[in-house]
C-alpha cells in the first residue's frame, strides 16, 4: 500500500530530526523523582509497545524473511512443505543479474523515477508560484489541485486509460480531428513511435512517456502543497528590498525566492524519488508492465503471481531495496551536509 | 517563473519612471507573467479536473452514444441515463456488478483500519510526545525505515506468511497489514499535535491526583480531538484507496473484493461496458472527494506543519 503516496508521510524525514528530544513530560522537572522517572519510562514502553509489536511482526520480520526467501529456491507450489531455512542458494541472484530483462527493467525504473520526480516537482513549483498571490476562489482552486493526489488510484488510472484509448478515447478523437494526427495513438500499448520534427526522424518511447506524464499529473499536488507552505514562510521584506533595488520579477525569483525554496525542493526530490522508484500501482494499472514500462516492482509482482517464483521475486525486491538504499546513501553523503548549512 | 507577483505595497515601490523608456524590462516581465499566470492557472485546472469530469460524463451516457460520438464534452441533463449506476451496484446474481458488496467490504476494511490504528497509535503518539523512555529515538528511526523499503518487498513475505496461516483472503488479515503500514504516519501526525498541547494542563491534573491513564483519557485525548478526527479521515482515505495488498490477498474470492480491487479487475473484462465501469469509478471516488473537501483544511494544515523546516 502506498502509504508513502499518502499525504501524511511527507514531513517525516525533515521534521523528525529536529523534533525528538524537545518535549518534556509532566514528571521530569520534579528533579528528585528517580522512581517517577522510572515509572514514566515504564509507562512509555507500555504505551508504545503495541505499535512496536505490530511494526516488528508485520514489517521488520517480513523484511528479514525476504532476505531468507531470496536465497531459497522456493515456488508457490511447494510452499506448504518448505522449511524456513532450507537449501540456501545463490541461484536467484544469478538469474536476476544474468537476465537482460532485469537490466532493461532497472533502466526503465530509473528513467521513470527520475523524469517522473522532476516533472512532478516542476509542475508543482509552477502551480505554487501561480497561486501565490491571492485571488477570488483561490482556496477552491488549491483544493481542486490536490484532487489527483487523493483520488483512488484505480479510478484515476481507469479514467486515463479510457481517455487515451485508441478506439473511443477522447484524446485520440480530438487529436486526429484537431491536431492532425494521421491515426490514433495507442498511448499505453505502443512501445515506441516514430516522430518527425523538422525533418528529423526519431523514436519516442510512447508508453513510458505516458506513464511519466501520469506520474507528474498524479503527484504534482504533493510538491505543490509543500512548496506553497514554504512560499508562505518566505519573508516579503527581502523581495521588497530587491524590488527597490530594481530587480525584475524573474530576477527576484531567481535570486531571492528560488534559493529559499531549494532545501524544500531537495527534500521533495528525495521523497518523490523514493516513492516513484518503489511505486507499483500506477504502472500496473495503466499498462500492466507492457510496452516497455515494466518497472522492477511490477516485475516482482509478476514473478510472484504469474510464475509463482517466490525466490526470484524476493531476490528482485531485495535488489530493488538495495539500489534504493545505495542511491539514498549517496544522496545523503553528497548533499545533506550542504543542506544543513543553508 | 509564472506569477511570482510579489506585489509590494504600492507606496514602497519607486515610480517606474516611464519618461525615459516606455518599456522597461520590469514592465515587460510584469505584463508577460501576469498573462502567463492566468494561462497557467486555467491550464492546470483543466488538466487536473478533466479526468474527473470525463469520468462523470461517461457514467451518465449510454454506451452506444459514447461509441457514436466519443468526443462529446457536454451532455444536457435531458440525455442523462443513470442506468449504469443501477447496473454497477446491483448484485451479480441479478446481472449487475455487485459494487454494493464491494463497497461494504471496503467500508469494513477502512473503518476497521481506522479503529485499530487509532487504538494503537494514540497511546504510542502520547508516549513519544510526552514520556521519556528508553528507545524513544530508536522507535522513530524504526518507523522511518519502514518508508524506505518498497511495499513490494513486503508483498512477497506477507503473501507467503498469510497463505501459510490461512488468513490470506480474509478481510481481517488485510486490516492488520494496513494498520502496520499506517500506524507510523499516524503516530507522527498525532505526536505533532500532542506537542502543541500545553504540558501545564497535564501537570495540573497530575497534582490533582490524576493517574497517567486518567490524564490521557480526561485531558490529552479530548484536547486532541481535531487531530484525531483529521487522522481518522486520513487513514480512512488510505485504506479505501489501497490496491496492492487487496490485490494480493483478496483476488481469489469475488465476494471479498474491495471496491478498488473490483474496479481494477472488472476494467480488464471486455463484456462490461466502459460506461458501467465509469459509474463504478464515480462511486469509488465520491466518498474520498467528500471526505477531502470536508476536511481539507484540517488535513493540509496538519500535514504541512513540518514542511517549513525543510
Amino acid at each position: 500500500m502506498s502509504v508513502g503516496a499518502g499525504l501524511g508521510a511527507a514531513p517525516a524525514a525533515p521534521a523528525r530530526r529536529s523534533g525528538s528530544g524537545g518535549s518534556s513530560g509532566p514528571g521530569r522537572q520534579s528533579g528528585s523523582g528517580r522512581t517517577l522517572r522510572r515509572a514514566e519510562a515504564r509507562a512509555g514502553l507500555a504505551l508504545i509497545s503495541p505499535t512496536v509489536v505490530i511494526v516488528v511482526v508485520m514489517v521488520v520480520l517480513p523484511i528479514i524473511w525476504t532476505v531468507l526467501l531470496a536465497f531459497q529456491r522456493l515456488r508457490l507450489l511447494n510452499l506448504r512443505n518448505a522449511g524456513l531455512f532450507d537449501n540456501f542458494t545463490l541461484a536467484n541472484f544469478a538469474n536476476v543479474f544474468g537476465s537482460s530483462a532485469f537490466w532493461a527493467n532497472l533502466a526503465t525504473t530509473l528513467a521513470y523515477s527520475v523524469f517522473g520526480t522532476a516533472a512532478a516537482i516542476g509542475v508543482g513549483l509552477v502551480a505554487a508560484l501561480a497561486l501565490r498571490r491571492r485571488f477570488r476562489f483561490r482556496g477552491l482552486v488549491r483544493a481542486a489541485m490536490l484532487l489527483p493526489y487523493v483520488a483512488p488510484i484505480v479510478a484515476v488510472t481507469f479514467a486515463w486509460k479510457t481517455m487515451l484509448s485508441p478506439q473511443f478515447g477522447v484524446a485520440n478523437h480530438w487529436g486526429t480531428r484537431l491536431l492532425g494526427w494521421d491515426e490514433p495513438i495507442a498511448f499505453l500499448s505502443q512501445r515506441s513511435s516514430e516522430v518527425s520534427i523538422l525533418g528529423w526522424q526519431f523514436g519516442v518511447p510512447t508508453a513510458l512517456l505516458t506513464v511519466i506524464a501520469f506520474e507528474a499529473w498524479r503527484s504534482f499536488p504533493f510538491a505543490f502543497l509543500f512548496l506553497t507552505a514554504r512560499l508562505q514562510a518566505v519573508p516579503i521584506t527581502l523581495e521588497e528590498a530587491a524590488t527597490v533595488d530594481g530587480a525584475t520579477l524573474s530576477q527576484r525569483f531567481r535570486y531571492v525566492v528560488f534559493p529559499q525554496l531549494l532545501p524544500t525542493i531537495a527534500v521533495l526530490a528525495v521523497l518523490r524519488f523514493i516513492w516513484t522508484f518503489n511505486s507499483f500501482d500506477d504502472i500496473y494499472l495503466l499498462t500492466g508492465g507492457g510496452a516497455g514500462t515494466e518497472v522492477i516492482s511490477v516485475s516482482v509482482f509478476n514473478s510472484l503471481t504469474a510464475r509463482g517464483d517466490i525466490g526470484g521475486a524476493a531476490a528482485q525486491a531485495l535488489v530493488l531495496a538495495a539500489i534504493l538504499a545505495v542511491l539514498i546513501g549517496l544522496y545523503l553523503w553528497r548533499l545533506a551536509p550542504r543542506e544543513e548549512q543553508s | 517563473m509564472t506569477g511570482t507577483q510579489v506585489s509590494p505595497p504600492r507606496s514602497v515601490r519607486p515610480d517606474p519612471a516611464p519618461a525615459r523608456r516606455r518599456w522597461s524590462r520590469d514592465d515587460v516581465e510584469n505584463r508577460v507573467f501576469a498573462v502567463l499566470r492566468v494561462v497557467v492557472i486555467v491550464g492546470l485546472l483543466i488538466v487536473t479536473l478533466f479526468p474527473f469530469y470525463y469520468t462523470a460524463l461517461l457514467s451518465v451516457r449510454p454506451l452506444d452514444r459514447v461509441l457514436q460520438d466519443p468526443g462529446a464534452l457536454w451532455v444536457g441533463p435531458g440525455e442523462w441515463d443513470l442506468g449504469s449506476y443501477s447496473r454497477v451496484l446491483a448484485p451479480s446474481a441479478s446481472g449487475g456488478q455487485g459494487f454494493l458488496v464491494f463497497m461494504g467490504n471496503s467500508a469494513l476494511v477502512a473503518l476497521g483500519t481506522v479503529a485499530l490504528t487509532l487504538l494503537i497509535a494514540l497511546p504510542g503518539a502520547y508516549a513519544v510526545s510526552r514520556l521519556q523512555f528508553f528507545g524513544r529515538r530508536q522507535v522513530s528511526v524504526l518507523f522511518l525505515a519502514v518508508y524506505l523499503f518498497p511495499n513490494i518487498l513486503l508483498a512477497v513475505p506477507l503473501f507467503v506468511f498469510f497463505t501459510r496461516i490461512g488468513l490470506r483472503g480474509s478481510l481481517v488479515g488485510l486490516v492488520i497489514v494496513y494498520v502496520s503500514q499506517i500506524v507510523a504516519v499516524s503516530i507522527y501526525m498525532l505526536r505533532n499535535y500532542f506537542d502543541t498541547v500545553p504540558v501545564s494542563l497535564e501537570e495540573a491534573a497530575a497534582i490533582d491526583g490524576c493517574s497517567r491513564l486518567g490524564i490521557m483519557r480526561r485531558i490529552s485525548i479530548p484536547l486532541a480531538i481535531p487531530a484525531i478526527v483529521a487522522n481518522a479521515l486520513f487513514v480512512f482515505m488510505i485504506a479505501w484507496n489501497e490496491f496492492l495488498f487487496a490485490l494480493l490477498f483478496l483476488i481469489e474470492d469475488r465476494d471479498r473484493w474491495t471496491v478498488s480491487l473490483g474496479l481494477s479487475q472488472l476494467a480488464g473484462s471486455i463484456e462490461i461496458p466502459t460506461t458501467v465501469l465509469m459509474a463504478g469509478s464515480v462511486i469509488v471516488t465520491i466518498p474520498i472527494i467528500a471526505i477531502f473537501f470536508a476536511s481539507e483544511r484540517l488535513l493540509t494544515e496538519g500535514l504541512t506543519a513540518g514542511a517549513e523546516k525543510g
